[in-house]
């Protein structure tokens, strides 16, 4: 695989990477006096897996929270799709097609599996509260579309038995794939997962992967992901940012990453002579 | 072998999505819809009309205000009294002012002007959550009692500075006043009721129930997939309103007829509503009519037995049911935290599988 910064690369196991879907310029985000990132820029490019690693602190999740538009950052501009994107509040970037999944599971505990998933599909549906109440007809007819593209969704994540089962009662591996069903269920063009394997066993790990690997392959979603196993994030990714201290001290494909000195010097410490 | 789920299987999304996807619990329901409209209304008396079946309706119907309010989209509210209030004046001042149009309308009506005051007081809770916005909401109640009270535009200056509904029919048949036949009350609570908890239950089950349950569950999450939170609170307020001031309106229309407001809609009045949700079940509609039948029918029930059946005198039978409504109540809370709907829940699900758990 080339190193493709400008986008257009084939990767080694055949798929396109497009155009850049997402560039950060020059973000700087501050809460009062601490910098929590300082002048970072990257992108992401259509259809690839975008890992973001570092060291605790280094503000992987600040950024990732900038790109879904939960803090504002003080500098910098967020290009998405080729035009700039003004400040938005979260649930209006949910409308651009940009879903996440939390590092700590964010699912609605009060309701079963099927409805959390349905929830992912709230950006698509329309009709207004009289229809609802009245519900025959047209509101009845989107909550079965979108009921539809559901299925599909708790098929391809093979969580039909526990469709029904409230939330509060999953394991917590299950939980996580609840999570990223109501995420898909968007049908995002850029999905954000915020330590999707944090906490899970290796087959659970096994199991993650392949899903976000097929997601990425079927569906043709970008993916943006955050983890701290490393042996996921290099085989999972196309390219990884490595951030440190809020600034970005590398950038490239997982074996540049690997051999970067500033990189290893940040994970395994410097000897100060 | 109450249940017999046998070959009773969905085959399609809209007959999985049913209110009773159970063909068991779907018949028991049109029964009760029968005997509700077909037979009680033959049979019933002033006595049971006055002292249970209206104030159960009636309740109800606040209940499922206050639980879309507060069970469904989880914010508090301790106004409710002072919205039934906003309701029942509502409703007195249109019948007063526009004596040629339909008491039905007025009531829908006084619903509407209800939703518009109750979404004003939820502005708050854009800024505020739990405790802090039960003690807002606490305020809209003193206000609006204390101004139905003072200005009296509200009253049509009367001398009493009470509210008395006059004589108003429905295709003929007198529903207010004090001329009204038992059954005529009793058939427009119903038919409102049924209006009310058909209306609440589609919202609940589509895409706006969706948002409000996401609200309150973990508001930051359900930003980020999208969900407006200004919209999906302000209309959570709105529909709970409506009904609330529904309620309002029946009560002080067909129920009692005449009103004193602080008597009627007062602070009481909230914490009785928000009572029969918590006992119900915050977050179901059969929690509403639960906990709406538990509080109404359990003085009633007391009294019968204490005063009729051993004969004690009144007074000690009404310390009693302050001892043992209350009693009862904390042990509810402490067995089960989720109300009556959650009870119910639990028992269906041995029933299902009843005589054979294994």
């Amino acid at each position: 695989m080339s190193n493709g910064s400008e986008g257009n690369f084939v990767t080694t196991d055949g798929r396109n990477i497009g155009g850049v879907m997402m560039e950060m310029k020059n973000i700087t985000l501050r809460f009062g006096g601490v910098v929590a990132l300082e002048n970072i820029s990257f992108n992401i490019l259509e259809g690839e897996v975008r890992a973001i690693i570092g060291p605790n602190g280094a503000g992987k999740s600040s950024m990732l929270n900038v790109i879904s538009g939960f803090y504002i950052p003080q500098e910098g501009e967020v290009i998405f799709q080729g035009s700039p994107r003004p400040s938005l509040k979260p649930f209006e970037v949910a409308h651009q097609g940009i879903a996440r999944t939390f590092q700590n599971i964010a699912l609605f505990e009060g309701m079963s599996v099927l409805d959390n998933v349905m929830t992912g599909r709230l950006t698509k549906m329309k009709t207004g509260i009289f229809s609802q109440m009245i519900w025959a007809g047209k509101a009845e007819r989107e909550e079965i579309e979108n009921r539809e593209a559901v299925e599909k969704i708790i098929d391809f994540l093979e969580i039909q038995a526990i469709r029904k089962t409230p939330v509060s009662r999953l394991p917590y591996g299950l939980k996580k794939r609840v999570e990223l069903a109501r995420a898909l269920a968007a049908e995002p063009n850029l999905l954000l997962l915020d330590e999707p394997m944090a906490g899970m066993n290796v087959e659970e790990k096994q199991d993650m992967s392949r899903f976000i690997l097929d997601v990425n392959s079927e569906f043709g979603t970008t993916i943006a992901l955050i983890e701290h196993d490393m042996g996921v994030v290099m085989d999972l990714s196309d390219r990884v940012v490595v951030m440190d201290y809020g600034r970005k001290i590398g950038d490239g494909t997982p074996d540049e990453v690997r051999n970067n000195q500033e990189v290893i010097d940040a994970y395994l410490g410097v000897s100060h002579d | 072998m109450l249940y017999r789920e046998a070959g009773d299987y969905s085959t399609s999304y809209p007959e999985d999505s049913q209110t009773f996807p159970i063909k068991f619990d779907r018949y028991r329901y049109y029964v009760i819809l029968a005997v509700a409209f077909l037979v009680i209304p033959f049979f019933i008396n002033d006595y049971w009309a006055n002292a249970v079946l209206v104030p159960f309706l009636i309740y109800s119907i606040a209940a499922i205000g206050l639980n879309i309010l507060t069970g469904y989209c989880g914010q508090v509210s301790l106004g409710t009294g002072g919205f039934m209030a906003v309701g029942a004046y509502a409703c007195y001042k249109l019948m007063t002012s526009f004596p040629e149009i339909s008491i039905m309308i007025h009531i829908l009506l006084a619903g509407g002007v209800t939703a518009a005051v109750v979404t004003l007081f939820g502005l708050p809770s854009l800024r505020i959550k739990g405790f802090y916005l039960a003690v807002s909401t606490l305020a809209a109640q003193f206000f609006l009692v204390w101004m139905f009270n003072k200005v009296p535009w509200f009253y049509n200056y009367s001398m009493t500075g009470m509210i008395g509904s006059p004589e108003r029919t429905v295709l003929g048949i007198v529903v207010t006043g004090p001329a009204t036949d038992a059954w005529a009350k009793y058939m427009i609570c119903l038919i409102f009721v049924t209006l009310c908890a058909v209306l609440a239950r589609n919202m609940t089950r589509g895409s706006v129930g969706r948002k409000w349950m996401a609200i309150r569950d973990m508001d930051i999450a359900a930003e980020i997939i999208g969900v407006n939170p200004l919209m999906a609170k302000l209309s959570a307020f709105a529909v709970s309103g409506f009904f609330i001031g529904i309620a309002g309106a029946l009560f002080f229309s067909v129920y009692l007829g005449a009103i004193e407001v602080t008597e009627a809609f007062g602070i009481e009045k909230s914490f009785l509503v928000l009572f029969m949700v918590i006992i119900g079940g915050l977050g179901s509609i059969f929690g509403s009519f639960a906990g709406a039948a538990f509080m109404v029918l359990l003085p009633v029930l007391l009294k019968n037995l204490l005063v009729g059946g051993l004969d004690w005198p009144t007074d000690l039978a009404q310390h009693l049911y302050f001892i043992i409504a209350g009693g009862l109540i904390i042990i509810f809370l402490i067995l089960e935290p989720h109300g009556l709907a959650q009870l119910w829940r639990v028992a269906k699900e041995k029933l299902r599988l009843w005589p054979f758990p294994h």
